[in-house]
């Protein structure tokens, strides 16, 4: 295609647009208020899915031993566990460091009334072993209980399984919900093409006695559907921009006791996925809405 | 150039449009198609820019047998004939430099060639001066001269006109008719097809006459028979 044919066509496709205000601005509007929900949707699933992975990295298997199993037999039980592969960190917790978080954690000026070589927790030492993937978790736990001098293996699945799920649950919904839209948006899109080849029907059939290509008749209906689809997408990247923080800024404050449980991604984090996609869905919507039009309504 | 063999066109119902014509139309010719209201002409003006197809026979322009044309050769070959209608289906919304430069951005012509081309054909036209002017602004003969250099301004060889004076006055079809005669003259084909009497009989030209979609006669210096 020639440069001067290519602007020739982009003219053609921009005052399409204009000589079907109303409409274009429908389909711009239902474009965009696809994108915000899924913005809206994708920002949620996202934000979960950060705070399943933070629950999960503190969901950790306790390993506690037999009484009377060596320092060395520990150590070598601890290389064991962190030879696997489900295994992301491994940490070693003494009786005594056990009995002095036990204290910090709740016992605070009440521990005092202890003596200082009594330790209640003594034969407590274990290891807090982490994972990659908390669905690995049963065969891990397997693993461990199978080998010698193994006392207890303890777990702490149902948060992260809950989370997982629910982040799941979401996910499903969200997916729904932006189909509809996707789906709706087309249809828009596709009512406005065809009102813009109704009006123009005369100078169609002009070009066709002139020679002109299918591709020629129907770019700039290509076209206008794209340039839709762009500044479909463009307003709510703008408005999801501003609400994001503002939004994030309100949890935190009104939730301020699960301030542990409610971590955020940053609006950056967010964007630098969110801007891309939308921009291809925006664009893309517009290109088969009107493509697919165009092939129906013009035969050349 | 143009050649029908045997060429029959029905429509769903009633009479063929066209049955078993044929003729041949060479290179240059400058040739009047007469005849009433039904008797066929419209017909053969849509299948020879391949609107239609025939329902028998074999249409031959340019050496190139149109029913065997693929969808995408349709543009390619229409870009070989220029044509001309009794309404002149201009671009209301674009003045008389646009209507024609249209055209050539079809073809995809360079721009600085298109900045040449249409006041040169707007000038054999007689319609340098008004280049600007709306379609509403000119009158029906100015129109159809816009009509016609959109037509030529991409150099066919043959030129084909549905009832090119239908919509004007005397004084205006006379000047049209000059400006295909002068077009003729430079080796273009020239097919009209027409109601008008006056100009073919005074024109002097080859008349072919069809009556309810079969040719009655053909004439190399006709004139139009009435068939009624």
């Amino acid at each position: 295609m020639r440069i001067s044919t290519f602007f020739y066509t982009l003219k053609q496709g921009i005052i399409n647009i204009f000589r079907n205000k109303w409409y274009s601005l429908a389909s711009i509007a239902t474009i965009g208020a696809c994108l915000v929900m899924f913005g809206i949707f994708y920002s949620i699933v996202m934000n979960f899915q950060y705070m399943v992975k933070g629950a999960q990295e503190n969901v950790a298997v306790t390993v506690f031993f037999e009484e009377g199993t060596s320092e060395e037999r520990i150590q070598e039980i601890g290389s064991l566990i962190q030879a696997r592969a489900e295994v992301s960190n491994i940490r070693y917790i003494s009786d005594q460091e056990a009995w002095d978080s036990f204290k910090d954690d709740y016992l605070g000026e009440y521990a005092d009334g202890f003596p200082e070589d009594d330790n209640p927790l003594e034969g407590m030492s274990n290891y807090e072993v982490y994972l990659n993937d908390v669905s690995m978790q049963k065969n891990l736990v397997t693993y461990i209980e199978s080998i010698e001098d193994v006392r207890e293996v303890r777990k702490s699945e149902l948060t992260a399984n809950a989370l997982t799920d629910v982040n799941g649950l979401i996910s499903l919904v969200s997916i729904g919900i932006i189909v509809i839209l996707l789906a709706v948006s087309i249809f828009l899109i596709s009512n406005t093409v065809t009102i813009g080849i109704s009006v123009r029907k005369e100078e169609i059939s002009i070009m066709k006695y002139i020679g002109a290509t299918d591709f020629f008749v129907r770019s700039p209906f290509v076209i206008e559907g794209i340039l839709i689809g762009l500044v479909g997408s463009f307003l709510p990247l703008v408005l999801l921009y501003f609400i994001y923080n503002n939004v994030i800024d309100f949890l935190r404050d009104k939730f301020s006791v699960l301030s542990n449980m409610l971590q955020f991604l940053t609006v950056q984090e967010i964007f630098a996925t969110l801007i891309p996609v939308s921009i291809i869905i925006g664009v893309g919507i517009g290109f088969l809405g009107s493509f697919v039009t165009v092939r129906k309504h013009i035969r050349v | 150039m143009i050649t029908l063999e045997n060429v029959s066109k029905s429509y769903s119902m009633g009479a063929p449009a066209l049955n078993d014509v044929s003729l041949h139309i060479e290179a240059g010719e400058f040739v009047f198609i007469v005849g009433d209201s039904g008797s066929g002409k419209s017909t053969f003006i849509k299948l020879l820019l391949r609107e239609l197809l025939p329902t028998s026979g074999t249409i031959t322009v340019n050496g190139q047998d149109v029913a065997k044309l693929t969808r995408k050769a349709i543009p390619k070959f229409r870009r070989n004939l220029g044509v001309v209608f009794q309404d002149f289906r201009l671009l209301k919304d674009r003045n008389v430099y646009e209507n024609v430069a249209f055209a050539q951005r079809i073809v995809q012509t360079p721009s600085k060639q298109i900045k040449k081309n249409v006041p040169s054909i707007l000038s054999t036209v007689g319609l340098a001066g008004k280049y600007k002017a709306r379609p509403k602004q000119l009158s029906g003969g100015e129109q159809q001269r816009v009509a016609l250099a959109r037509a030529l301004v991409n150099n066919p060889p043959i030129l084909l006109a549905d009832e090119p004076t239908g919509n004007l006055d005397p004084k205006n079809s006379w000047e049209i008719m000059k400006l295909f005669e002068e077009i003729n003259a430079k080796g273009t084909t020239v097919v009209v097809v027409t109601h008008n009497r006056e100009i073919v009989n005074a024109m002097k030209k080859r008349v072919i006459t069809m009556n309810k979609g079969v040719i009655v006669s053909d004439e190399k210096e006709g004139t139009y028979i009435d068939e009624n």
